[in-house]
């Protein structure tokens, strides 16, 4: 009987508590429907509350995020001339000084509580969303997956061969709100009704588990792009390759357009991976080898087992690269991989003699 | 305990500040009390919660846990009341003052597990206080309490333009302060004691 008295008691001071924030949610929190004005044109009707980023993507309006809206890519860069509300903390370290002045946000942070006004570069707006079936997913290791969407009937897209896009992840088991999470393409530019991506597995990953563990052939997917300024620059300096992992995704797509438009720019390519069972893709980027003039593949492994019988460069990937490229070399480079990895090749390409300005990269 | 709830009051106001004399509240005492405005409104949000929660705390604990001899359960009970009720004063916040909620940004959340609003509520109990002593009791907690998180964070604001040893720089210095005043509110003593 106590033990009865008690729960109930307990419970209904609970429910109680619960009931009255559930109200004050429903009153408190709505901020009916506000007005956003865009670049001064065009007016949409949007429900209060939301953050800006995902608001306007309810209106097809695609603005470039990395992470998905947690403020931690600094990609979703809009104007907001009124009722943005004052610059938040989470902020200021994405914004320049100049950004500032010209009332840049991150739209992830901005929530819509009242009417706005903002600006958004007009580039963005040839961003959309496209719908897409799961053609093949194939094993490339252990724990990265080479997934090929095929684009619906009639459909194109036109990217730039470096680019990425943001797949949707539709919820799914325990996970109850759809994210967008960015992958680079790595199928060629000229193919535009297929994309192809390489993903790598993360552990306890929402995006990666639901490829990996709930993604069919045949399946329905969606997804928005492309972005990114991370593509080949037009100019003769010879080129180097830094990838690990899934960052061979881009680099893939842009040997392609190497291949395909015969550009002969004297290129390297340094793969890092851990060891043997971390590598893939060797005899593709060998067969660039000799479709593209002058492309050299160096794939280096930093720990190889003992049974991998491995013949190449051993080493972390800064190191190769550090032995490889000559001082004060003409060079321009293009990095994509894991943060870490990215900061230290910089170091390295730097310490080269190679200006920032020649260094592009794609950190994930 | 038929002290005048008008002498609690000023008695938790000035003697028996709760920061002062006891040393609750301390984690958010020292990390807003840097600048005068969010301290004020940290300060502010403590009065409104301290006061509310403190009644609700004591109608619940009178009416509902002595009754059914719960007693025992008024850690979790109290806990859960202060934790829904910030929820609320952050929407309250988030809505009607804007500013307020962007300049306490994290810390709002804090109040929950501030001591000093936990500390009040069990205080009243273990003085067996009536209705009004607790209602004076909190509210004076609360004023108190703001009103030593503004003092700090006027004193931290003048002391920003000498130089402190580097040793000292931030919450050092902030104790030494806060030590200090604990001893000046005891020249008070004359005016209210509860203790």
């Amino acid at each position: 009987m106590a033990v009865l008295t008690t729960t109930t008691i307990i419970t209904a001071i609970g429910v109680f508590l619960a009931g009255l924030l559930t109200l004050a949610e429903r009153f408190l929190l709505n901020y009916g429907i506000c007005k956003i004005v865009v670049n001064g044109e065009k007016t949409y009707e949007i429900k209060g509350g939301n953050h800006l980023l995902g608001s306007l993507q309810q209106h097809d309006i695609f603005i470039p995020s990395a992470c998905g809206g947690r403020g931690t890519c600094g990609l979703c860069k809009v104007a907001v001339l009124e009722g943005g509300g004052p610059l938040l903390p989470t902020e200021t370290p994405y914004l320049t000084a100049e950004e500032i002045e010209n009332h840049f946000r991150l739209s992830c942070q901005v929530r819509v509580r009242n009417d706005l006004n903002i600006l958004i570069p007009e580039e963005l707006f040839s961003i959309r969303e496209y719908h897409a079936k799961v053609i093949r997913i194939k094993d490339l290791t252990y724990d990265t997956k080479y997934l090929s969407l095929g684009l619906a009937e009639g459909e194109t897209v036109d990217f730039v061969a470096g680019q990425y896009i943001q797949l949707m992840i539709p919820t799914y088991g325990k996970v109850k709100e759809e994210v967008y999470r960015a992958y680079s393409v790595a199928s060629p530019q000229t193919l535009k009704t297929q994309i192809d991506l390489i993903i790598r597995r993360v552990p306890q990953g929402i995006s990666t588990t639901y490829v990996f563990d709930y993604l069919k052939e045949g399946d329905s997917i969606t997804f928005n792009g492309p972005y990114g300024d991370f593509f080949l620059r037009d100019n003769s300096r010879e080129i180097i390759y830094i990838a690990g992992g899934s960052g061979l995704g881009p680099i893939k797509s842009m040997l392609h357009k190497m291949a395909e438009e015969g550009i002969d720019r004297k290129a390297t390519f340094f793969f890092g991976c851990v060891s043997g069972k971390d590598l893939y893709f060797v005899d593709e980027m060998k067969e660039f080898e000799d479709r593209v003039p002058k492309f050299k593949f160096v794939p280096a492994l930093s720990n190889p087992e003992a049974n991998d019988g491995w013949q190449g460069e051993t080493g972390l990937i800064t190191e190769v690269v550090d032995r490889h490229i000559k001082e004060d070399g003409e060079y321009e480079a293009y990095l994509c991989g894991s943060p870490g990895m990215i900061d230290a090749s910089i170091k390295v390409l730097k310490s080269k003699g190679i200006p920032e300005e020649h260094i592009f990269f794609d950190k994930f | 305990m038929d002290i005048n709830p008008i002498v609690i009051f000023f008695a938790s106001i000035s003697t028996s500040n709760i920061v002062l004399t006891n040393f609750l509240g301390m984690c958010s005492y020292l990390s807003i009390s840097r600048d005068l405005k969010a301290s004020w409104g940290l300060g502010q949000a403590v009065i409104f919660v301290m006061t509310t929660t403190t009644m609700l705390n004591f109608l619940v604990y009178k009416y509902i846990l002595v009754p059914a001899g719960l007693e025992y359960l008024r850690y979790i009970v109290f806990i859960i009341i202060v934790a829904a009720f910030v929820q609320l004063i952050e929407m309250i916040l988030e809505r009607y003052m804007t500013n307020l909620y962007y300049a306490l940004g994290i810390f709002l959340p804090l109040i929950t597990v501030n001591c000093a609003i936990l500390g009040v509520a069990l205080f009243m109990v273990i003085r067996e206080y009536t209705f009004l002593q607790s209602l004076a009791y909190g509210a004076g907690g609360g004023i108190g309490w703001a009103l030593a998180i503004v003092a700090l964070a006027g004193i931290r604001e003048k002391v920003d333009e000498t130089k402190i040893p580097k040793g000292l720089q931030g919450a050092g210095f902030a104790l030494i302060v806060t030590g200090i005043m604990a001893m000046a509110f005891i020249g008070l003593s004359g005016i209210a004691n509860i203790q």
